[in-house]
């Protein structure tokens, strides 16, 4: 354990990767409030097929923490009424790509709930799922379709991109009041590891973090684009470069003000994400920037993404963007005037 | 009533039958639900409410599902369940200003007629998707065994909804987890236009609970008594830990799906005739009056009762306000979010009204 250098006051910190972090933060969340409980495919006895809820079952028993049935519609469907009752469930998905059996109860029920019984059920579910590309896994288990849920009004939607954010962002997801759809970076899993502020570390929704700070370009990034956003940043920094990069961290609700505080700063946008160009999140903060920031720019907003294709198998690195990729686009912005 | 499981059913009718005053109040509340529909069918022709989902021929199926069940339990309905709603105490005002949408409206104008929220009744909010509260009702046994209080779940559909996915992960889950849960299947005979036999080669609907584990009871929807009794018997099973009942209640829709149908389309006349001659309201009466309960001018009072109670109640909503425009971005979230709060305020100055931030 060492102590977190940002911290004013003095907490303890551990090494923890993204997975680790989450792990940590479910063990948490349990032993802090009884009606918190988990299920989903083979989180039990397997403690996951990532591993993220590992030795929760041995701890807390099978009561709360529940092998389900091969039925992402029955496990979104019992959270649902889990939640009605007053439990607080996390379920899992085993894959953002095989959550669609269950997306008439994330879209028609969880998401309106509230809204459509005027306020007497308020539904409070958090879904876990891992997402993205970047592990060889093709059409099924690589996709970002985040803007699905974005879409939906009625669902919070975050992304973490490190272990601190992972722990903190997930704690708020439990702590929270409405439907969280929690998207955990599974490319970076355990690719990234940091320090993990110990004890009850919740990260609000909304607040999005300068991951690096710069004046002639923001690039905007969430979840797994964030590693090669910042590696972009530094070759860039080399040319002469400076660019900033902003962590979004939750996608629903939105740090507009972040977004266009740096682009007053800079006059200059990349927004980059995995996902499908096409109706991608990228496409929601470009109109935001030409709304609401069209005085501010100096160059054309760039977008850094997946391809309006489905997710390849042998040419995922040519589909997933990378620091040169994202280096390319913002000389091109830094160009453009 | 007949059971596809080896189970029997062993429940006594007494003491949790139902008694003869409980069978009056039962068939006040049959006679209050077919005159609502008349009302409601009329209301809907003259544009007054938008829509609405006709309950006769299901009252008994309905009123005595509802009466075997306890406070603490939970109702997950689909949208044919008003009745329900009334036996478990649901004001009759607050069933009529749903169907208008106005300002008293629990739901505060959000949904088309027929979709309720009651949560002081444990009425669980109902939406149009088919099947989706099935496996809610389900979870919500699960979190009711989790906390070990003495209730049930029992969550209501139709034939139609034995197709869904969400009826047989529904199924599987509460047969898995033995959840204390009752699947009441209003069968009556049409999913819309398509028949009860093209939509399963199954022999009954009940027997699909072999398949999961659990037992499945036909009965006889027009008989309150029959209905009372299945669902008490699968309570008393739930209660006792002993894990789920599906409960198929044959009936017959004698009105259309809703005011949006016209079952003249798909079946005949002569088959509708021939239901009504099994119709449970006119069975509960002839009963009543057979044991002395009940007498013609009794009769006539309970309907004459029943209409000015409705007349009286559909004047009320006539007469509430409207639902506040701005309320359109309360309830999205726990709390606005800054960008619904732009929302309301650029919908303030379309409308022209300032913009209250309560």
């Amino acid at each position: 354990m060492r102590r977190h250098p940002r911290d004013p006051v003095e907490v303890a910190v551990t090494e923890l990767t993204v997975v680790q972090a989450v792990n940590r933060a479910l063990h948490e969340a349990m032993r802090a409030d009884p009606d918190v409980v988990v299920l989903g495919e083979d989180v039990g006895v397997n403690g996951g097929v990532f591993r993220a809820t590992d030795g929760l079952l041995k701890e807390f028993g099978a009561d709360r923490v529940l092998d389900t049935p091969l039925s992402e519609t029955g496990i979104v469907g019992t959270a649902i009424g889990m939640a009605l009752y007053g439990l607080k469930p996390v379920a899992e998905i085993q894959f953002l790509d095989f959550i669609y059996p269950a997306f008439d109860q994330i879209v028609s029920e969880l998401a309106k709930l509230r809204y459509r019984s005027g306020g007497q059920f308020p539904c409070h579910v958090v879904i876990r799922t891992p997402y993205g590309g970047g592990i060889k896994g093709g059409l099924y288990h690589s996709q970002s379709t985040e803007a699905y849920f974005c879409h939906t009004a009625g669902l919070k939607v975050v992304v973490p991109s490190t272990p601190a954010d992972a722990k903190g962002l997930l704690l708020s997801a439990v702590a929270d009041e409405d439907p969280v759809i929690f998207l955990e970076p599974k490319r970076i899993y355990r690719a990234v590891s940091g320090e993990v502020p110990d004890g009850d570390h919740r990260v609000p929704f909304g607040q999005a973090r300068t991951v690096r700070d710069g004046t002639d370009v923001s690039v905007f990034a969430y979840g797994a684009m964030v590693p090669p956003s910042a590696e972009a940043a530094t070759t860039l920094a080399g040319e002469g470069i400076s660019a900033e990069v902003v962590d979004l961290r939750s996608l629903v609700p939105l740090d507009e003000a972040a977004v266009l505080a740096s682009v007053a700063k800079t006059g200059r946008a990349v927004v980059v994400h995995e996902a499908a160009r096409f109706c991608g999140f990228g496409a929601e903060l470009a109109a935001l920037l030409a709304e609401k920031a069209f005085y501010s720019l100096k160059a054309p907003i760039a977008r850094v993404t997946g391809y309006d294709t489905p997710f390849p198998y042998a040419l995922e690195h040519v589909y997933l963007p990378g620091p040169e990729r994202i280096a390319a686009a913002v000389r091109d912005a830094v160009r453009a005037n | 009533m007949s059971t596809t499981s080896a189970r029997p059913q062993s429940e006594p009718a007494s003491p949790d039958g139902l008694s003869e005053p409980r069978l009056l109040g039962a068939y006040r509340t049959m006679a209050l639900v077919r005159a609502l529909d008349e009302r409601c069918l009329a209301l809907q022709r003259q544009g007054r409410i938008g829509f609405y989902a006709p309950h006769a021929g299901q009252e008994a199926a309905l009123i005595g599902s509802a009466l075997a069940l306890e406070t603490d339990d939970w109702v997950f309905p689909a949208y044919r369940e008003l009745a329900v709603a009334l036996v478990r105490g649901v004001p009759l005002q607050a069933i009529v200003d749903q169907l208008f949408g106005n300002a008293d409206d629990l739901v505060k104008g959000r949904q088309m007629p027929n979709h309720f929220s009651f949560r002081d009744q444990h009425f669980v909010s109902a939406s149009s998707p088919i099947g989706t509260q099935i496996p809610q009702a389900v979870g919500a046994a699960m979190a009711v065994r989790y906390r070990q209080a003495p209730a049930v779940t029992i969550t209501y559909f139709g034939d139609g909804a034995t197709s869904s996915n969400d009826f047989h992960a529904g199924m599987n889950f509460a047969g898995v987890f033995r959840a204390p849960t009752i699947f009441f299947c209003q069968n009556n005979g049409w999913a819309i236009s398509l028949p009860r036999e093209r939509q399963t080669r199954s022999a009954t609907l009940a027997a699909k609970a072999e398949a999961y584990g659990f037992p499945g009871v036909v009965v006889d929807g027009n008989d309150v008594r029959a209905v009372h009794a299945a669902v008490r018997s699968a309570r008393g099973r739930a209660v006792r830990g002993d894990g789920p009942t599906m409960i198929e209640a044959q009936v017959y829709r004698f009105g259309p799906h809703s005011t949006s149908d016209d079952p003249t389309r798909y079946r005949p006349e002569a088959q509708v005739a021939a239901a009504r001659e099994h119709d449970p309201v006119a069975r509960l009466k002839a009963d009543l009056v057979a044991v002395g309960r009940l007498d013609e001018p009794g009769d006539a009072r309970i309907w004459e009762e029943s209409r000015a109670a409705i007349a009286a109640a559909v004047a009320h909503a006539e007469k509430a306000a409207l639902v506040d425009p701005l309320s359109l971005f309360d309830d999205v979230f726990a709390r606005r979010s800054p960008r619904l709060e732009e929302e309301r305020g650029q919908c303030a100055a379309t409308l022209g009204t300032p913009s209250r931030s309560p």
